[in-house]
């Protein structure tokens, strides 16, 4: 098959999975289910890594522009966009798309080699709504306090190195993470990230949904949905930088 | 009733059903038997619609199934009942959820009929003490019989079995066809039993097609098939020794 194809059999599986439901009760109770499943069962990883995150770009942002001519907040100030404009919204959205998006493409590509979405649409139920619809609402509604979670720790976890190693005073990293805020960089970080969680959700529900043969196909899907998630958000990515920030 | 008119179904370069003419009663148990990869499966999962095949039709009452829109294939389709080969349980919630869900999904009953509902297919499927467990954790026989509860749950109109039998010992299999058979009778379900044991084909088979090499081969009642002269349904049928002295005993000949 060829790109156009996939682009063409996706939106069509869009066109099902958003067509009416059977019973709104159910698919409200499977989205609650997948948000404690795709959402908060991330917390842990995104928080880590976010700590992390932060405190390296405190690092490297000091040792890069150590000169007695850029004021002591400046690191602070630097930490916080960076961490608000891309890494919280891009880069969890990458880790997501791996840990998230592997797992929906598993799931929904072994219940299809084993016949299980075949018996759904046997007994008439929209197979594509009631497996994917939950998991789409699910992220965009919970990927975004992933991301400000994400922020606060990335943050202050810069502020936990600076501090500690003594490359910048606590007044000073404190003063930088106030500067010159615009609450509009929030809010573009947040579209992103809902943005991102569609595409992570569809991508990788497209790939399982799709999964022909047995368990070795299932690997294939995972694997795939993984990598279609990062080219396609890389892409947007892009795409919404020009757009919103421009 | 269902009717299927000239079905012929291709994957890719290989053809696996030639032109498939059949009709299936209701209120009786029609059997399809075979050879492993004669096309039986795919015969089923071509009248229910989850194969397309490439040309002929399959007839609901006389309705034309690949001309209905979305929502008549789905009114269709809430009237099937249908056991997958490989069973096909969701194996993420119980064998109790998993016979709720189809009543859940369409069922206009209270919660405590359904409940109702689901113990009583359960318990005739002789499998109610493991209503708790999840699907991974019961024999294969015990999830083609979780299976049948399932498939049965919403008093289907229309019954597919496929090889329900298959991994059962006899007593539990003799308990299914009779299930199979009193379900049949009971709702006037037009019911199709796919299986390769010549033990529920006497039993139950009452119209009875022999798939060969993905041609309808041979029709008939299972009195018809002790005395056939198509060389290959009777080495299909008398290729274990217990049918020779069955028929034997039957017809006084070899
Ligand atoms: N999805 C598919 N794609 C390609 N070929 C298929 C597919 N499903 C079945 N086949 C082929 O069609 C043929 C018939 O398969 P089918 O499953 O109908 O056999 P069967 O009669 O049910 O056999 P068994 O008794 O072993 O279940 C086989 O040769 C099989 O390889
Ligand atoms: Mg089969």
């Amino acid at each position: 098959m060829g790109i156009i194809e996939h682009i063409g059999r996706y939106f069509l599986l869009l066109k099902d999975t958003f067509s009416r439901p059977e019973k709104a009760s159910i698919y409200w109770r499977r989205t609650v289910e997948e948000m404690d499943l795709l959402g908060l069962k991330s917390l842990g990883i995104v928080a880590l890594l976010s700590f992390f995150m932060g405190a390296v770009i405190t690092i490297q942002t000091k040792t890069n522009i150590d000169s007695p001519l850029i004021q002591a907040w400046v690191v602070g100030f630097a930490t916080r966009q960076s961490t608000i404009l891309e890494f919280s919204p891009t880069i969890i959205a990458l880790i997501l798309a791996g840990k998230v998006g592997s797992n929906i493409a598993a799931e929904i590509g072994s219940m299809r080699v084993k016949e299980q979405i075949d018996a759904l649409d046997i007994m008439g139920v929209n197979s594509a709504g009631y497996l994917i619809l939950p998991k789409i609402v699910a992220s965009m509604f919970i990927n975004p306090f992933l991301v400000m979670v994400s922020m606060f720790l990335s943050i202050f976890g810069g502020y936990v190195a600076g501090t500690a190693s003594g490359i910048i005073g606590s007044s000073d990293y404190l003063q930088g993470i106030q500067t010159n805020f615009i609450p509009y960089h929030i809010t573009y970080a947040l579209i992103k990230t809902v943005v991102f969680a569609f595409i992570i959700a569809t991508v990788s529900a497209y790939q399982g949904y799709y999964t022909k043969g047995g368990t070795r196909e299932v690997g294939i899907s995972s694997t795939q949905a993984v990598v279609y998630s990062n080219v396609v958000i890389l892409i947007v990515n892009y795409a919404l930088t020009q757009f919103l920030l421009i | 009733m269902i009717e299927v008119k000239g079905i012929s179904k291709r994957f890719g370069t290989t053809q696996v059903l030639t032109d498939i003419n059949a009709v299936f009663q209701k209120g009786k148990v029609n059997q399809i038997i075979g050879k492993s990869g004669s096309g039986k499966s795919v015969l089923a999962k071509c009248i229910v619609g989850l194969h397309v095949p490439e040309e002929g039709q399959v007839l609901y009452e006389g309705h034309s199934f690949h001309d209905m829109d979305r929502d008549e294939k789905k009114m269709i389709r809430q009237e099937i009942g249908m056991l997958f080969q490989g069973s096909a349980l969701f194996d993420s919630i119980t064998v109790m959820q998993n016979v709720l869900f189809p009543l859940q999904m369409f069922g206009t009953m209270s919660k405590s009929e359904m409940e109702d509902r689901a113990h009583s297919c359960l318990k005739r499927v002789n499998i109610l003490d493991k209503d708790r467990l999840f699907p991974a954790e019961l024999s294969g026989g015990m999830q083609k019989r979780v299976g049948i509860a399932r498939a049965i749950a919403m008093n289907p109109k229309y019954l597919f079995c496929d090889e329900p039998n298959s991994g059962l010992d006899p007593q539990t299999s003799i308990l299914i066809d009779d299930l199979i058979k009193e379900i049949t009778e009971e709702f006037n379900t037009t019911t199709i039993v796919i299986t390769h044991d010549m033990n529920s084909v006497m039993e139950t088979g009452e119209n009875i097609i022999f798939i060969h090499q993905g041609r309808k081969w041979w029709e008939g009642s299972k009195d018809d098939l002790l005395n056939s002269e198509n060389k290959e349904l009777n080495e299909f049928i008398f290729a274990g020794g217990l049918m020779r002295q069955v028929k034997k005993a039957m017809t006084g000949r070899s």
